[in-house]
């Protein structure tokens, strides 16, 4: 049996698996706390500006949905290239897990602030409506109705944008951003060693199930509906 | 009282203003129950939003106990806002908020009421409702009906003065509806609350309300008591209004009239005179055969009343409209 596994994963340093992955796990965490606090206000705000919607602005909605729409439609791998310069003026370096923060936080953001603009629109308006009816003021109707009734929706897109970020953290290996996506690439694919593939792959393809299945029970808890 | 001076309201579309309601002028007074009848798109859904200011007015005054709400600031609205309860269609309510949570929404907003207060206000709420057996339950574990009744604890919450119904039946069946009605009715009796209740359905107008403005195209087209105008409709729209809550197919009733013989009367007995024995003895009296063509009976509010329609042969005519005329019925002749 040992002279099984020993054949089969003689590359695969156990030790600098454990540490990627907790890499990858501070990666996706802090650049998905990240893409969250800066990614609601604006998804937030996006909702808010947009036609016939309580701060309609469509000068104010037509920018920020262009920055948006730029920083989402840059495919990721360039985003790192043009992000460094930024992230070493920000950080310091551009390199291992801090230096993949920003680049993270640069795509989850706007990609999350789509999903909370989306999930707020499902809102029934009658409700919006009807708080009004109630003499509440905008921040009340932000904080009292449309979030808390938005929950779910908003839950689920943190869990889609989770997942995403593993996939980007992954990718942010190739401009030495550490964690799994490093590993694969450097070991997996540079020194051909297939099984630190497979076992990266593997542990990547388990972190994302798990995020979903959370994020799906989260949003089953949180419905009311 | 409520006073619509010219108000009218009109929207931009394309450039171009779209009237929704042309300039109307009215008054609804302090403690009663007004309806307001129309078709879809005629523009009453439009008018009671003007009352709490969901929808700006374009034109003229809106007085409401003597003050111009159309002149009131963001913070005075709100201020305002208070005052005034509204149910709707679809209830409206907050899928994330239990029952009581909802029903206290509107003091939470306010911000002046303290958490005892909250909560005694609210039992006693659910309680008027009774609903207090489904305090911690969700909007979505309940029925039509009693998600209706959440929403009226809602908007009683505050204690306004002025209680705004958007069609709050036409979502629920015939005895929901019945049972939702009746504690409207209930609640501006208590409460001397104002209800101003729009619908497309003349019955709900006839069981609760006091005045009824009929609509049509933007433009009030008749206005009156609801006994005045349910009996005796002036308007083409108002006719087909009470026609259609009567299930009356109006061919049908115009071929029963052609075979008839002799002269068609409509007679309409309103209050006690409902019960008086009156055609048996004008027919004794008088010598006329009459038989009845049509007829209804039922009660406005809460008084009752009947409307036949007859054909009278034989005997003497004159003697027998003398004695309808001088008994409190009004007859109409139709032919």
């Amino acid at each position: 049996m040992e002279a099984l596994m020993e054949s089969l994963m003689g590359n695969v340093d156990w030790a600098e698996i454990g540490w990627a992955s907790w890499d990858t796990l501070v990666m996706v965490g802090m650049s998905l706390l990240f893409s969250v606090l800066i990614g609601l206000p604006i998804g937030v705000l996006l909702f808010l500006t947009g036609k016939r919607q309580l701060l309609e602005q469509p000068v104010a909605y037509a920018i920020l949905s262009f920055i948006v729409n730029v920083l989402r439609s840059v495919p990721f791998i360039i985003l790192l290239i043009v992000m460094i310069p930024f992230t070493v003026m920000l950080i310091g370096t551009s390199l291992g897990v801090a230096g993949a923060i920003p680049p993270l936080v640069a795509g989850g953001a706007p990609f999350f602030a789509r999903l909370v603009e989306t999930s707020l629109r499902e809102v029934d308006r009658g409700i919006i409506e009807a708080t009004q009816a109630m003499g509440a003021n905008v921040r009340q109707i932000i904080f009292g109705a449309l979030l808390p009734e938005a929950l779910p929706g908003i839950i689920a897109g943190i869990t889609v944008t989770a997942i995403t970020l593993v996939s980007y953290a992954a990718m942010s290996g190739v401009i030495g951003g550490g964690g799994l996506g490093d590993l694969a690439i450097r070991f997996g694919y540079q020194r051909f060693q297939t099984d630190v593939m497979v076992i990266t792959v593997a542990l990547l393809v388990i972190f994302v199930q798990v995020l979903q299945m959370a994020g799906d029970r989260l949003v089953l808890y949180f419905s009311r509906k | 009282m409520i006073v619509f001076d010219q108000v009218e309201k009109s929207y931009q579309v394309a450039g171009r203003a779209i009237p929704a309601l042309h300039p109307t002028s009215m008054t609804i007074e302090t403690g009663e129950v007004f309806g307001i009848v129309g078709h879809s798109g005629a523009g009453k859904s439009t008018l009671v939003r003007l009352i709490n200011k969901l929808e700006p007015s374009t034109g003229g005054r809106i007085l409401i106990d003597d003050e111009d709400i159309t002149r009131y600031s963001a913070a005075e609205l709100r201020a305002f806002r208070r005052k005034v309860g509204m149910i709707f269609q679809h209830f409206n309510l907050l899928s994330s908020k239990t029952v009581a949570d909802n029903i206290a929404f509107p003091m939470k907003l306010a911000g002046i009421y303290s958490k005892a207060e909250i909560r005694s206000r609210v039992d006693e709420l659910l309680a008027r409702v009774s609903l207090s057996d489904h305090a911690n339950k969700y909007p979505s574990q309940l029925s039509g009906g009693q998600k209706q009744r959440v929403g009226i604890a809602r908007a009683l919450a505050c204690r306004p003065t002025i209680l705004l119904c958007d069609e709050a039946t036409s979502a629920l069946d015939p005895q929901t509806t019945q049972s939702v009605l009746k504690l409207l009715a209930d609640i501006n009796k208590e409460l001397g609350l104002t209800i101003v209740l729009i619908t497309h359905e003349m019955d709900v107008v006839r069981r609760v309300c006091d005045r009824v403005a009929v609509m049509d195209a933007g433009r009030v087209v008749e206005m009156g008591p609801v006994s005045e105008v349910f009996l005796h409709p002036q308007h083409p729209t108002t006719r087909d209004f009470v026609f259609e809550s009567e299930n009356v197919d109006r061919d049908e009733l115009q071929e029963d009239l052609q075979k008839a013989e002799g002269r068609i009367l409509r007679l309409t007995f309103k209050g006690e005179s409902t019960y008086k024995p009156l055609l048996g003895s004008v027919a004794r009296e008088s010598g006329v055969d009459f038989s009845i063509l049509s007829g209804r009976i039922d009660h406005i509010k809460d008084t009752p009343y009947g409307q036949l329609t007859l054909s009278l042969v034989g005997g003497d005519l004159e003697v027998a409209m003398k004695a309808l005329e001088a008994a409190e019925v009004h007859v109409e002749v139709v032919r």
